[in-house]
């Protein structure tokens, strides 16, 4: 019976992976034949940008259970650490996908290291308490990065919080300039490239849910004194699920970020961060393939919505309270189950075990 | 001779000036099942917690196998050997029955983060062992053909075995059950308390445990000590303390 349902996790894993090639096969067909226009091919990458996002904030919410509104910082750590890379090696390295391979590494790290340089105090809070606090650092990052002058010369960087602080030599270049950020970034990002991000993101997601480490996450969040009394540390668990959550926004920060050629803080702030809350929210606690479904609808619907112009906030609003409620009534969530393709391969499957068992008994 | 595998020296703990437990002397050895009971507010939970570390003791210790262990964490006394269940189920409700065993098996059964997302045959064959030591230990509650349903989804006296099968998947030397009878019918109490004289025989435990169902504590509790304000008031053989007209006196008032 146990090897039956780790199969199943294992297969209700391979469904969404396979989803995701698919909606891959789909649009990089429809993108390269042309028959997708411009305003949605501009969509994929922010969409798996965004699919990487809300799957890593879930794995803060819905798996530890602390509620984040900071995500958009660490995405914004790993855009700018990835981007000042990319300039200042623009000339150095020459390979196109070295370089934003190698800046996709930075941007991971740096967002997670800052997840641990905040996470050992804030861990301790709980509830609102690390709502408020995520929602700060969110905002302090973000405006330390609109302040941030950065160029570069012969003689190395310069790094100064104004205009004037940065003086360069004849041979000099600019990097980031203040409110006005950075431009002529490479644009490394393209749909494989987010969608490879997006699989390795799930990857490493599910396989950490369903690992030692995971478990001891999910225990936390389920009671976090029957946690301690059975032998897990909470410290360090929790640290780890924000760690490798703020590791995932950085990614997605930086592939977000290689998508255009100009870099603004405008994109980090808390709206952000609730946006991603929202996917994650919708799409269900803890449900990844939610996350997922959740991001790609609410990224799509608002351009989709561009004709209908003046109604366009009202019917996404709409659309909002009809997942809502979708997710929270247990009525609609019975009928889904009762309906369900899962539901129904699953009896199919059970009588089959259940023949099986009959033969062995025999 | 046998040897004493707890002993605590005049633990206490007050709350503000509120005196829960005072001068609680109490040894148990190996292999024991030790009962502990009294009124409703006498501190037997209190004891329980300052023997876990939820609480740290503001006077006397407490000693396991002859090491201190008030004023460790819960995750090092629980490194230690201790183990308990709370008179207030505490379950990883969104967790599998599996899982919950599994998660009292962390400790014993380790395996790195990289093993774990990249999918390791240390992984396969950590978690196979896992499974195997958990379904085990499910069996012995008769749990194992619920070991999918999510904790939360068990009726009430499952959820109470299911917490002692999580206790006993840390390999304590010592397992706190507190009212594990609490809830239960005449029928669920009566397995119980074979399951808990099982777990004694087979796993060598020894336990201590808070009830106030008085046929569980005189079935199978070899001594008791009674607790009352905070207080021991009688201590010793079950049969004998369950007669002596103070404590009958402490459970029904005056
Ligand atoms: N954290 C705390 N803060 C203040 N007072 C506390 C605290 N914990 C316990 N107490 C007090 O200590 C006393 C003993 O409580 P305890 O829970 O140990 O009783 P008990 O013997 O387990 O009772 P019951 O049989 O009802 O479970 C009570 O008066 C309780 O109010
Ligand atoms: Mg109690």
């Amino acid at each position: 019976m146990k090897s039956l349902l780790q199969k199943k996790s294992t297969r209700n894993n391979l469904i969404t992976y396979g989803a995701v090639i698919v909606f891959y096969a789909v649009f990089q067909t429809l993108a390269t034949t042309g028959s997708l226009k411009s305003l949605y091919k501009g969509l994929l990458v922010p969409i798996c940008a965004y699919v990487i996002l809300a799957v890593s904030l879930n794995l803060t919410v819905g798996i530890l259970g602390e509620l984040s509104l900071g995500h958009a910082g660490f995405m914004c750590i790993g855009a700018y650490s990835s981007v000042i890379f990319s300039l200042a090696t623009h000339e150095t390295i020459k390979s196109d996908f070295l370089r934003f391979l190698l800046a996709l590494i930075i941007g991971g790290v740096c967002a997670a290291i800052f997840g641990i340089i905040i996470g050992v105090p804030i861990l301790r809070l709980s509830g609102d308490y690390l709502a408020i606090v995520t929602l700060a650092f969110g905002e302090i990052i973000k405006n330390i990065c609109n302040v941030l002058y950065i160029g570069y010369d012969s003689n190395g960087f310069q790094v100064g919080i104004k205009d004037s602080s940065v003086q360069l030599a004849e041979d000099g270049k600019m990097i980031l300039k203040g409110a006005m950020g950075a431009s002529d970034i490479p644009k490394d990002s393209t749909f494989t490239i987010g969608i490879i991000l997006v699989l390795i993101t799930l990857f490493v997601v599910f396989n950490f849910v369903d690992s030692r480490a995971g478990r001891a996450v999910m225990s936390i969040r389920d009671n976090r004194i029957a946690a301690q009394s059975t032998g897990i540390n909470i410290t360090k668990y929790k640290l780890l699920a924000f760690t490798i959550s703020s590791f995932f926004a950085g990614i997605a920060g930086t592939l977000y970020a290689h998508n255009y050629s100009i870099l603004t803080t405008k994109k980090y702030d808390y709206n952000t961060s609730i946006a991603i809350l929202v996917f994650v929210v919708l799409g269900g606690m803890g449900n990844i393939r939610g996350s997922i479904i959740a991001a790609l609808i609410l990224t799509v619907l608002p351009e989709i919505l561009r004709g209908f112009s003046e109604y366009r906030m009202l019917i996404y609003s709409v659309v909002l309270i009809a997942m809502m409620i979708y997710n929270s009534s247990p009525k609609l969530q019975g009928i889904k189950e009762k309906y369900s393709i899962k539901r129904i391969l699953d009896a199919k499957k059970r009588a089959k075990a259940l023949g099986e068992n009959e033969k062995e008994a025999e | 001779m046998s040897m004493a595998l707890l002993e605590t020296k005049n633990l206490g703990i007050s709350f503000g000036g509120l005196k829960a437990v005072s001068d609680f002397n109490l040894t148990i050895e190996k292999g024991q099942l030790y009962g502990l009971i009294g009124p409703n507010g006498a501190g037997k939970t209190t004891i329980f917690n300052l023997l876990t570390g939820v609480y740290k003791p503001t006077e006397g210790m407490a000693e396991l196998d002859g090491e201190v262990i008030t004023g460790k964490s819960p995750v090092e006394i629980c490194k230690h050997g201790v183990a308990r269940t709370f008179q207030n189920i505490r379950l990883f409700k969104d967790l599998t029955v599996l899982d919950n065993v599994k998660v009292g098996l962390h400790n014993n059964y380790k395996y790195s983060l990289l093993d774990g997302i990249f999918r390791t045959p240390k992984y396969f064959k950590t978690e196979k062992a896992m499974n195997e030591k958990a379904l085990e230990l499910l069996k012995v509650f008769d749990l194992d053909n619920e070991a999918q349903f999510l904790a939360a989804n068990l009726p009430y006296g499952k959820q109470r075995k299911l917490e002692i099968a999580r206790a006993l998947a840390t390999e304590p030397k010592l397992l706190l059950l507190d009212e594990p009878a609490a809830g239960m019918n005449p029928n669920e109490t009566q397995e119980l308390m074979d399951n808990i004289r099982f777990i004694r025989d087979e796993f060598d435990m020894t336990i201590l445990l808070i009830e106030h169902d008085m046929r569980l504590v005189s079935g199978i509790c070899e001594e008791v000590t009674v607790l009352n304000f905070g207080q021991v008031l009688a201590q010793g053989e079950t049969a004998q303390v369950l007669n002596d007209p103070a404590v009958i006196k402490a459970y029904i008032g005056e």
